[in-house]
């Protein structure tokens, strides 16, 4: 809590013991304790020597295809019929969404470590695309965790992993999905840690896991205030990101967080319904626990087990959320809200009808409500979404899930 | 129960590793998985481990998410969960087998159900149930002055870990702050019966116990009467878990004398071996 008249500005976290606010911390087995220092000496030198900044600004650039561009949704502006929404075309980046900014970064970081495997896990697949595209491009070992009611929906990420090299090992307890993928590549970590890197893809996990994920992804932020200062000479009014784990919202809020006046709205799965285990929203129905290494707001049954959640996106498919969301959450400073499974496929439909753009469902949460908002709002104001990925990965789960709305089922 | 100095429960522990010392014997800590297959055969096996010859018991906690568990441990946290096993009920198998068995009972549980319950009220529970402390595995020592603070208070262990990766300064500090004794992992990795000792480990248990006091028992991969004499020669006690465990489940689906005479069976070879060990 800030006593103080003066407050810190809220970007000034997390403190030394990896606290954002309350939030987050560092619980995990004594075995990983070395690494997880290891970790936070080579960040603290990686962020002190020039020529690394060098190095990841060059690979983004001219391998990623950075900076993404900042385009206004002409019809889809025209089809809400209030706001203008403008889409930060993080879908553009190489491998299609903005995972690949943590895995550049944190590859740059496991060599400067010396360690020459990789392991991640993954839920929708795009973290473990863009771990394998890094192991590729530097010449690293790559082991892929991912449920495998995950590998079956996203298949052509799967494909695209294994052409690059990557083994993926399909994960085959609890729910399958991203939180037992995740489970599984701590295991492999406490027996490898010595010479393996664990690649956490979202802003979730044991510090300093949270930070640099945050700081590698934030240039979609500060990309986003730039070009919004260059194409329409001020900072948007509103800024919206999916959340699941919370890497893409996390690294467009936080260049925004000591910005008062833009409001940051974070949009959760909803999923079939606000009953336990039909949705995945921690923020909009959890509470403060601890998973995965870190205290943040979890959904949790009474004893403290894991709940099972639903979500038709497998990336936001994920019972726990980054604790800088949370921190964000209780200060204040960021609206967490939640979309549908059905309001998300439909705001599928209509940005590929009215844009020509494929968006990941995942994305797609966070474009319902921007459709939605904006139909509510003046055509001054001018709302920018956070377009995390494509989602040619999503295409035959989708055609999937009509056929069974066609044969009567529910989508 | 009150916790009057007369009846701290972690003087359980300690009574039981000076008897131990004066018999010239050393600890079999055998790990059992609360409710599998269910509450009354875990009750059981706990008064036939007892009965068997174990200096104490680790009861584990099922917990949905256990990053530091092998195959075989996640497994049996999976089946308990899945038959609706409840906090509660974990502390009502803890106060039905302390109220018959000699040797005392600790909890292995992960911080997360020790946060979401509340330090307070889960030491109180554990207290009620006649349990002597806690291991647990995720709670490494920068997280861990609340649940210490609550625990010297109500007079129970809070058994710290050291692990091959730990460097030396940090394991210092860390058996500064163990309670009742200090667990040595043996290996980095999760649990799991291994074939073989890990090399070094003779030598990183002798030098841990020229830094430190507090008796020092090695878990992890533990399975097999020779490895847990070898162990014993240097150590103060090993933890046998997986291995247990597995036989457990392997029995499970046979009359419960069977199950119960495959676990004393068992347990009586591990605690002969320790017994042969080096005083």
């Amino acid at each position: 809590m800030v006593t103080s008249s003066v407050a810190a500005p809220l970007s000034n976290v997390p403190d030394a013991l990896g606290r954002f606010g309350t939030f987050g911390g560092r619980y995990v087995p004594e075995t990983l304790s070395a690494a997880l220092d290891q970790l936070e000496r080579a960040y603290a030198e990686a962020g002190a020597d020039p020529s690394f900044a060098a190095e990841l600004d060059g690979l983004l650039s001219a391998f990623v295809g950075r900076p993404t561009p900042l385009l206004f949704a002409q019809r889809l502006t025209k089809l809400a019929g209030g706001a203008q929404i403008w889409l930060k075309r993080e879908d553009l980046s190489h491998t299609g969404a903005h995972k690949i900014n943590n895995t550049l970064g944190q590859g740059l970081l496991a060599i400067r470590m010396g360690k020459k495997r990789i392991i991640a896990e993954t839920g929708a697949g795009q973290h473990g695309v863009a771990t394998a595209t890094a192991c590729a491009r530097f010449g690293l070992e790559c082991v892929v965790y991912m449920g495998s009611e995950d590998v079956r929906r996203q298949a052509p990420n799967v494909r695209n992993m294994r052409l690059m090299g990557a083994e993926v090992r399909p994960v085959e307890t609890g729910s399958r999905t991203l939180r037992d993928a995740i489970n599984d590549a701590m295991r492999d970590w406490m027996g490898s840690v010595e010479t393996t890197h664990y690649i956490i893809g979202s802003v979730v996990g044991p510090h300093p896991f949270p930070r640099i994920v945050r700081d590698f992804q934030s240039v979609i932020g500060r990309e986003t205030i730039a070009m919004s200062r260059k194409q329409f000479g001020r900072l948007p009014d509103t800024v919206v990101a999916c959340v699941g784990g919370g890497s893409n919202a996390a690294g467009m809020f936080f260049p925004f967080v000591d910005h008062p006046e833009v409001r940051l709205v974070g949009v959760e799965a909803g999923g079939r319904s606000g009953q336990a285990g039909d949705h995945a929203a921690s923020l909009s129905y959890g509470s403060p626990g601890i998973l995965h290494g870190s205290l943040s707001y979890v959904l949790q049954d009474d004893d403290g087990q894991t709940a099972d959640v639903h979500s038709v996106s497998a990336g936001l498919d994920y019972p726990g959320v980054g604790p800088e969301h949370s921190y964000w959450h209780d200060m204040g400073r960021v609206e967490y809200t939640s979309v549908t499974d059905r309001e998300a496929l439909d705001a599928f439909d209509t940005v590929a009808r009215n844009e020509g753009i494929l968006s990941a469902l995942e994305t797609s949460h966070a474009l319902a409500w921007a459709v939605r908002e904006a139909a509510t709002r003046s055509p001054d104001e001018i709302i920018v979404v956070c377009l995390s990925g494509r989602g040619d990965k999503d295409a035959a789960e989708i055609a999937r899930l009509r056929g069974l709305a066609a044969d009567g089922g529910t989508a | 129960m009150t916790t009057t100095a007369a009846t701290r429960p972690i003087e359980r522990l300690e009574a039981m590793f000076a008897a131990n010392r004066a018999a010239g014997r050393k600890a079999l800590a055998p790990f059992v998985t609360a409710g599998d297959p269910d509450a009354d055969i875990t009750v059981a096996v706990i008064e036939a481990v007892d009965r068997a010859g174990g200096s104490l018991c680790e009861l584990g906690v099922p917990y949905s998410d256990p990053i530091a568990d092998g195959q075989v441990i996640q497994a049996s946290y999976t089946r308990a969960l899945g038959k609706g096993l409840t906090l509660a009920g974990v502390f009502d198998i803890a106060r039905r087998a302390s109220a018959t068995c000699s040797m005392p009972i600790l909890a292995m549980a992960s911080y997360s159900l020790i946060f979401r319950r509340g330090i307070d009220r889960f030491v109180a529970d554990a207290l009620a149930a006649g349990l002597t402390g806690f291991v647990v595995p995720d709670l490494p020592l920068e997280e861990s002055d609340d649940l210490d603070t609550a625990c010297r208070r109500a007079g129970l262990a809070l058994v710290r870990l050291v692990t091959p990766t730990t460097p030396p300064e940090r394991a210092e500090a860390i058996a500064r702050k163990s309670t009742g004794f200090l667990y040595c992992v043996s290996v980095a990795g999760v649990t799991g019966a291994r074939a073989d000792l890990p090399p070094g480990l003779v030598d990183r248990v002798a030098w841990l116990k020229s830094k430190t006091d507090v008796p020092i028992l090695v878990g992890f991969g533990i399975s097999a009467p020779e490895q847990v004499k070898a162990v014993c020669d240097v150590a103060d006690g090993v933890i046998v878990g997986s291995a247990l465990v597995r036989r457990i489940a392997e029995h499970a689906g046979q009359p419960r004398d069977a199950l119960l005479t495959e676990v004393g069976c068992y347990v009586s070879e591990l605690a002969a071996a320790a017994r042969r060990a080096e005083p």
